[in-house]
């Protein structure tokens, strides 16, 4: 399914295409472009957009429901491109022309913003290789210990795949620290308690056996031990990397540890682009209307072209589209980076009508954008350039869930609410953050989980779910403190499978 | 497909099916929530298989665009899965979905509730005598495309045709294929006979017999026509009501009639009866008649009858004859024991089953496909 030739139309096309990006200043990697079937896309994208992968069954399970959705009408994949050095990006063989054309010019736009946001700056661009070595080495674990075992043990590595530290990338001295200490058995053991503290002082050898007899010195030991294992936490900060914490932790044995690095591996891989979602599809979005609009775009083709570019920016009710949103924001920073519409003279105009008329020709809009595509992520994004004005502009509101009418209900249209609410919802890739607070719960050996309670309750019958998988793997029982309904509770996942709360 | 989906595709499958046959007690009991697709296909959601992940619970606040007042309702509850827009970053939230829903045919179906019942096939009866066309690539043809080409028939018309003008030398063997020598794999149209199949189906929709026992029925009466269809090709279903006086309705009618009047199970066989006398020659077809009732009738009078009718026309007509009681509160279950009494509990046609509750249907449905007529 693989060709790497475009026919001669679209090779004239990418390079029309990739010649205005560049003349906008885009940076982009090499961009290879090919062109499959719809059934290849919906492979590829069962697949994460890799074109080899580890034998599992929920990319057949992707395939089945991307396959269906796309004989349904429901939905259609139209552009699928994967963050490597060179980039590969996909386009469907039984899109129209003007389709094409708007894929290339959004394409670009991403392999852009892969190059150059600093989030990215840590990723693999040699994934595509990655990936096809995890998959020979998964496939030959399978083949010497039975597909069963091994992919029952990837059904539990995958469970907490999203329990990495997303910063880890950017410490590398704590990465190093942390990977040099990794041991393959069992939980650690205390430090070594030095056996001279505890004796009493005594300068009169002679007396020595009567001052600190065997037994008092051997009841001294035990007891600056204890002392030593209580105060010595483990780990000494909370793990937010709970994947690793089990990697240097659990009694795994090789095959083990080396599938629960890779699937680690493929998660830090993943992460960027799940910190930068809103940004990205907004910046690819933000450059194919660009570009398409102001270059590419024949007489002919506009309304095919705003047809395919309503449906991707279209706003279902209720809900926040990103790649909506995305492209909204960084029109408005160029805005008011043109019309110098920020800063404190700005802020603190209180005369509407002089605010609405507001604009020095500051001219810098385009400037600035390049600046926020390179150092932001969503959360900064949202959080340091989102105004008052773009969210009335947008409609947006808030909204909670209603008890009494089992309904979600539109609370308020409050700036500050709003934005915080926003910001929550995207704040760790809008999933639950915890850490390992204790690897040695109890003086048991066991796990405790802290969960960084942001105003959302866990789902419990999915925690108990990815509790057990922690178990499975730890073979250790596992808690979490974490609060509900606003009380603290600590649930327990024990050797006989039970799951219980305590208060 | 790429060769990596298919095996993922297969295996996934593969552990649907497990899922499947684990709980399918369960997924027998909720028929009602498989959705229909077309004629042959059901969707069955499948919420358990995804892979469990800390996640927040689902009534929690969010952000929302458009228009509305505090206190209004956020649009579009019914689908808090729906994502706008269309294109797809590699990354991870492919794959992320709501409740799974996966596609069996009913071919499936039958499968997994036969290598799970252990059902026997049935070995038909009768004359074939449904006519279908089947095209099968047995023939050759000096035409064709590319795809089929037959290369070992080209190479011998080429070879024979070296052979005849002389040109073939037995020390330099080389043989060049002419388009003349091209030959092509080609379809036959068979006409193949089939086995035809026809399923009678009987109700008492007398006022004992309630809305759950009704459920029952239409729960038993699915997957006893998934059994056949995939046993029988072009299987016809015909429907009876009765109370102390029967007609013959369509399919909706059937799982939907409440009577009040009494009950005279003798006036549904005599429609059975007509019906196949009528249409359904019984050396031409399978004849499988089915009556649900919960085991009242009118006398005793009555049930001599019928079991009259049983004796002297109906068995002779059918493969099989099955009674299945679904036990009411009203009912008292006397008709069961009358037909146990005649025919006793391993005649050669007559099948009986007491379905106690929803939980008896597996045990009734083995108990009338598992004999294998």
């Amino acid at each position: 399914m693989r060709s790497t030739d475009l026919p001669p139309e679209l090779a004239k096309l990418r390079d029309e295409i990739r010649g205005y990006a560049v003349g906008y200043g885009l940076d982009c990697f090499e961009t290879i472009f090919e062109m499959v079937p719809s059934d290849a896309i919906n492979s590829l994208a069962a697949q994460e957009g890799f074109p080899v992968r580890y034998p599992h069954w929920r990319f057949g399970m992707n395939y089945d429901q991307y396959s269906k959705g796309y004989e349904w009408g429901l939905q259609k994949i139209y552009e699928m491109v994967i963050n490597t050095n060179p980039a590969y990006a996909y386009l469907m063989s039984s899109n129209s022309y003007v389709d094409q054309k708007t894929v290339m010019a959004h394409v670009y736009g991403h392999v852009d913003f892969f190059k150059n946001n600093i989030w990215f700056s840590k990723t693999n661009r040699k994934m595509l290789d990655a990936m096809a070595n995890h998959a020979v080495r998964i496939r030959h674990y399978m083949d010497e210990f039975g597909q069963d075992s091994v992919e029952n043990f990837i059904d539990l590595c995958l469970s907490i795949d999203n329990l990495i530290d997303p910063h880890l990338p950017f410490q590398e001295a704590k990465k190093s620290q942390n990977t040099s200490t990794a041991s393959s058995s069992g939980m650690p053991s205390s430090a070594p308690v030095q056996q001279e503290i505890g004796r009493l002082k005594n300068d009169r050898s002679y007396m020595d056996k009567y001052i600190n007899p065997p037994e008092f010195l051997e009841a001294q030991k035990k007891k600056m031990q204890e002392q030593s294992r209580q105060n010595k936490k483990f780990p000494a900060q909370p793990e937010r990397d709970v994947m690793l914490f089990l990697m240097e932790n659990a009694p795994l044995n090789d095959w083990q540890q080396d599938v629960l690095r890779m699937i680690r591996d493929e998660s830090y891989y993943f992460i960027p682009q799940m910190q930068t979602k809103i940004m990205n599809e907004g910046w690819a979005s933000y450059w194919h209307s660009e570009i398409m609009t102001k270059k590419a775009l024949k007489a002919d083709e506009i309304i095919d072209f705003a047809d395919h570019h309503a449906g991707v920016m279209a706003m279902q009710p209720g809900r926040v589209n990103p790649y909506k949103v995305g492209v909204e924001l960084f029109r408005d920073i160029e805005d008011r980076w043109n019309r110098g519409r920020f800063g404190k003279e700005y802020e603190e105009c209180t005369d509407l009508r002089v605010r609405e008329q507001w604009d020095t020709k500051l001219g810098k809009g385009r400037e600035k954008i390049f600046e926020v595509r390179q150092v932001c992520n969503d959360i900064t994004f949202i959080d340091e350039y989102i105004t008052p004005e773009f969210i009335d502009r947008f409609k947006l509101y808030t909204y909670e869930y209603n008890k009494r009418t089992g309904q979600h209900e539109i609370v308020d249209r409050n700036f500050d609410t709003v934005k915080e609410k926003l910001l929550t919802s995207i704040t760790n890739q809008g999933r639950p953050d915890i850490s390992v607070v204790d690897g040695n719960y109890l003086n048991r050996g066991e796990i405790l989980l802290g969960h960084k309670h942001v105003g959302m309750d866990l789902d419990m019958k999915y925690a108990r779910e990815t509790m057990r998988s922690i178990f499975l793997i730890s073979t250790r029982p596992v808690h979490i403190e974490t609060l509900i309904d606003g009380r603290k509770k600590v649930y327990s996942y024990n050797e006989k499978h039970e799951f219980i709360a305590n208060d | 497909m790429m060769d990596g989906t298919k095996r993922d595709h297969a295996r996934f499958r593969q552990i649907i099916r497990g899922k499947i046959k684990q709980d399918l007690k369960k997924y027998i009991h909720h028929s009602e929530m498989f959705g229909r697709k077309g004629k042959d296909v059901v969707t069955i959601p499948m919420p358990q298989i995804d892979i469990p992940r800390f996640r927040f619970g689902s009534n929690q606040g969010g952000v929302g665009q458009g228009d509305g007042d505090a206190g209004d309702p956020v649009p579009g509850q019914g689908d808090p899965n729906g994502e706008p827009g269309d294109g797809k970053e590699a990354g991870k939230d492919a794959g992320e979905h709501g409740d799974l829903e996966v596609e069996f045919t009913l071919e499936e179906l039958a499968e997994i509730l036969a290598e799970e019942l252990e059902l026997p096939k049935i070995e038909p009866r009768g004359q074939k005598t449904l006519k279908s066309k089947v095209d099968k690539y047995t023939s050759i043809a000096s035409q064709g495309s590319n795809a089929l080409r037959h290369f070992k028939r080209t190479f011998k018309e080429a070879l024979k045709r070296q052979v005849a003008t002389g040109t073939y030398n037995p020390d330099n063997p080389v043989i060049i294929p002419i388009k003349k020598d091209m030959r092509y794999r080609s379809w036959k149209s068979d006409v193949k006979t089939e086995n035809s199949a026809v399923i009678i189906y009987m109700m008492d929709v007398s006022g004992s017999m309630g809305d759950e026992q009704k459920e029952i029925v239409r729960t038993e009466a699915f997957w006893i026509n998934t059994w056949l269809r995939s046993q029988y090709k072009g299987v016809e279903t015909r429907y009876i009501i009765h109370d102390a006086t029967a007609k013959e309705v369509d399919e909706d009618t059937f799982f939907r009639t409440k009577e009040s009047g009494g009950t005279l199970i003798s006036s549904a066989y005599k429609v059975c009866e007509q019906i196949i006398n009528q249409d359904y020659p019984p050396s031409d077809w399978n004849i499988y008649a089915f009556h649900f009732s919960d085991g009242d009738n009118w006398s005793t009078e009555d049930t001599r009858a019928c079991i009259d009718l049983m004796k002297n026309s109906l068995l002779n007509k059918v493969n099989a004859f099955c009674y299945g009681q679904v036990d009411s509160r009203y009912g008292s279950g006397q008709f069961y024991k009358d037909l146990m009494e005649a025919f006793g509990s391993d005649d050669d046609k007559v099948i009986t089953s007491r379905i106690e509750n929803k939980d008896g249907i597996l045990a009734s449905i083995k108990d009338f496909l598992g004999k294998g007529k």
